[in-house]
C-alpha cells in the first residue's frame, strides 16, 4: 500500500496526495486510484483530477461526507497496484524546424548541443502522459531526458501559437490553443490536441504514451492543412503495455 | 426572423453564464458558469425559468438592449444599479425601474443598465432562456478557450442572442421581497491544503487581516492585496489540481482566490479554500471591497451548505406580486423549480 495524505480542499474538494514530485511512480499510483474510483462509481462524486502526484475527488458532501469518502479511499488503497498499463500508444508529428521553434537555437547553444542533437534527444523518447490541466486538452509528458532540463523563461511570452511544443523543467507539453507561455518554444505540432467541434474531446488521457516523429516543414503545413479543414485523423497506434518485461 | 435581444451597447464584460460545466476538468476544462449562483438562481426564479438556465451576467457596467422579439419578461438580480426602460433606440424619454424584480418588454423597447454599485455582478435572466446550443452540457462562457455561451465572447455591438420564446407568458410580473444579496466581508475558509507550506506567523497573519480586492480580478481569480504571505519552503510546488475557492499564493506573497473560470491545475501553495456556501458571495464582491477570512471546520462548512441550499428552496417565498399588478401572486409554483439542479452544481 503507497503512503498517502488526505488533505481536504474546501468542503468539495477532498485531495489524495501520494507526494509532491513529478515521479512516474506517484503518477502510477494516482492513476491506478482514479480507476479504482471510477470503478466504485460511488454516490456523491462529481469528478476526479489525476496530477503528477495526487487526485483531487470533487463530491457532494451533502449526499457523501468527507468523513465517508475518506474510509471509501483508505478501503480503496488496500491492494491497490501502481501500474504502468492500460493507456494509448501514440506516435505524434511535430516540426521541429526555426521558424516555428523559436527557443531552439538558444536552448541547444545553453546546453552545450546541436540543434539536430537536439531534436534527437527529445523525439526519442518515449514519454508518459501524467495529466490534463491548464488548458482544455494541454497534456504534461515526461521525462526529458536529463541534458533537456532548464528552468521556465525569466521572460513569460504574452502569446504563443496553439499547437507549441514546449520545454520547460523535466517535461514537455504541446499547448492546444494561443495562450501566455513561460516554456521554452521548440518545435510545433498539427495535430489537433483538442477539438470543440462537433463533439469536444482531448487527443491524450492521463497515463498514454507518446513518441514525437520529426516532420520537415513542408509536412507540417500539409498536415495543418488537413487539421484546419477537419480531415487530420490521428489514431493511436497501439495499446501501451507497459516497459519491456 | 428568430426572437432575439439586440446589443446596441455590451457593458464592461457581459457574457452568458449558467452554473457550470462539471466533470471535464480531467480533460483540462474548467467549470465556469456564475460567479454568483445564488443570484442566477434567484433571477431565473423569477421568470419562472429552470434555476440552471443561461442567463447574461454583467460585470461593473451594464449593456443597452433592445427587444426583437413580439414581447419578452426579463429579470434582474444582484447588484444594485439604474435601469431606464426606453420606448425605442432613438427615444430620449426613459422610465426608470428598480432590480430585483420582473418586467415585460415589448418588441422596439430598449432596456439600457448603469455602471453596478454595492456589488460586482448583475444576472439578467430571460424567461424561457436563450436559444443557444450548449457545449459540454452547458450553456457558460469560458473565455480563455472561447467555449460556450455566445460564440465563446462577450456580448458585443450588434450581436443579435437568439431567444427560445417569441412572446412572454401572460403571468404577473414580480419582485424580491427580503432577499439580502450584500456580500459580508467575512469569508469561511477550511485551513489547507497546503497551509504546511506557510510560517505559523504567516498562517496568523492571513487570519488577522483585511485585504484589498485588487484591480486584475476577473472571472479566473481574485486578486487580494495586504498582508505579505511568505512561505519559507519557497512557492513552486508541484502542479495540482484547484478546488473552487483555492487560495493561492504566489512569490510575491499577495493570496489570489480562484474562481469560476480557475484553470484546473496549478502550481502555487494553498493557504486555505473559502467554503463552498460563502463562495455566492464572495463572487459578487467587487474590486476596492475589504475583506477578511475566518476558519472552520468541514462539519461548519458542510451545515453551511445545508442552509444555503434551504435558503435557496425558499427563494419562492421572497418573490411578491409588483405593487399595483393585478391577481394574488401564488409563490409555491416556483418552488420545484428551484431544488432542481442542487446536487449537480454549485461552483
Amino acid at each position: 500500500m503507497p503512503e498517502y495524505k488526505v488533505l481536504p480542499a474546501g468542503d468539495t474538494g477532498l485531495l489524495v496526495e501520494f507526494g509532491d514530485q513529478v515521479d512516474r511512480r506517484l503518477s502510477n499510483w494516482v492513476l491506478a486510484l482514479a480507476a479504482r474510483l471510477d470503478e466504485l462509481q460511488l454516490d456523491g462524486i462529481v469528478e476526479t483530477v489525476p496530477t503528477f502526484r495526487s487526485l483531487m475527488i470533487y463530491y457532494e458532501p451533502l449526499v457523501l461526507s468527507a468523513a465517508s469518502l475518506t474510509r471509501h479511499i483508505g478501503a480503496l488503497m488496500e491492494g491497490l497496484r501502481g501500474c504502468d498499463e492500460g493507456g494509448r500508444s501514440w506516435q505524434l508529428p511535430v516540426c521541429y524546424d526555426s521558424r516555428v521553434a523559436p527557443d531552439l537555437g538558444d536552448v541547444a547553444a545553453r546546453i552545450g548541443l546541436s540543434p539536430a542533437q537536439l531534436i534527437d534527444r527529445h523525439s526519442a523518447v518515449t514519454y508518459h502522459v501524467y495529466m490534463l490541466g491548464f488548458l482544455p486538452g494541454q497534456a504534461y509528458l515526461g521525462d526529458l531526458p536529463s541534458e533537456l532540463v532548464l528552468p521556465r523563461r525569466e521572460t513569460p511570452r504574452p502569446k504563443i501559437p496553439a499547437g507549441s511544443l514546449a520545454i520547460a523543467t523535466g517535461l514537455t507539453s504541446i499547448f492546444p490553443l494561443e495562450t501566455p507561455c513561460g516554456w521554452h518554444l521548440i518545435g510545433r505540432s498539427p495535430v489537433p490536441f483538442w477539438q470543440q467541434r462537433p463533439a469536444p474531446c482531448a487527443l491524450l488521457a492521463p497515463g498514454d504514451k507518446v513518441v514525437f516523429r520529426p516532420v520537415s516543414l513542408r509536412e507540417y503545413e500539409g498536415l495543418a492543412a488537413q487539421a484546419a479543414e477537419g480531415s487530420l485523423k490521428v489514431m493511436p497506434s497501439e495499446r501501451w503495455l507497459g516497459a519491456a518485461a | 426572423m428568430r426572437p432575439a435581444l439586440r446589443v446596441l451597447a455590451p457593458g464592461l464584460l457581459t457574457t452568458i453564464q449558467d452554473l457550470g460545466r462539471p466533470g471535464y476538468q480531467r480533460l483540462g476544462v474548467p467549470v465556469g458558469g456564475a460567479l454568483d449562483p445564488v443570484s442566477l438562481r434567484a433571477a431565473n426564479a423569477l421568470v419562472g425559468n429552470a434555476v440552471d438556465t443561461g442567463a447574461l451576467e454583467i460585470a461593473y457596467v451594464g449593456p443597452t438592449l433592445a427587444v426583437d422579439a413580439d414581447d419578452v419578461r426579463l429579470s434582474l438580480v444582484g447588484a444594485s444599479t439604474t435601469v431606464e426602460i426606453l420606448p425605442g433606440e432613438n427615444a430620449s424619454r426613459a422610465t426608470r425601474i428598480e432590480t430585483m424584480r420582473s418586467i415585460r418588454l415589448r418588441r422596439g423597447q430598449v432596456v439600457r443598465i448603469g455602471s453596478l454599485s454595492g456589488g460586482a455582478v448583475l444576472y439578467v435572466a430571460v424567461e424561457g432562456g436563450f436559444d443557444i446550443e450548449p457545449e459540454l452540457g452547458s450553456q457558460s462562457t469560458y473565455l480563455r478557450g472561447a467555449l460556450g455561451g455566445w460564440q465563446g465572447r462577450p456580448l458585443q455591438a450588434d450581436d443579435r442572442v437568439p431567444l427560445v420564446r417569441m412572446r412572454a407568458s401572460e403571468r404577473d410580473d414580480c419582485r424580491y421581497h427580503g432577499l439580502d444579496l450584500k456580500p459580508p466581508a467575512r469569508f469561511r475558509v477550511i485551513a489547507g491544503p497546503q497551509s504546511d507550506y506557510f510560517s505559523n506567523g504567516a498562517i496568523a497573519r492571513f487570519f488577522d487581516s483585511t485585504y484589498t480586492v485588487c484591480a486584475g480580478s476577473d472571472r479566473m481569480g481574485m486578486r487580494l492585496d495586504g498582508a505579505r504571505l511568505d512561505h519559507p519552503c519557497g512557492f513552486n510546488i508541484t502542479s495540482d489540481a484547484i478546488a473552487p475557492g483555492s487560495i493561492q499564493v504566489p512569490g510575491n506573497g499577495q493570496p489570489i482566490v480562484l474562481l469560476a473560470d480557475r484553470q484546473t491545475t496549478g502550481g502555487y501553495p494553498k493557504i486555505a479554500t473559502v467554503i463552498s456556501a460563502d463562495l455566492p458571495a464572495l463572487g459578487r464582491v467587487a474590486i476596492g471591497a475589504k475583506i477578511s477570512f475566518e476558519p472552520v471546520s468541514i462539519e461548519t462548512a458542510e451545515a453551511a451548505r445545508r442552509s444555503m441550499f434551504a435558503e435557496i428552496a425558499r427563494l419562492g417565498d421572497k418573490i411578491v406580486p409588483l405593487a399595483g399588478s393585478g391577481d394574488a401572486f401564488a409563490p409555491q409554483l416556483l418552488h420545484h423549480n428551484l431544488v432542481s439542479g442542487v446536487v449537480d452544481a454549485l461552483y
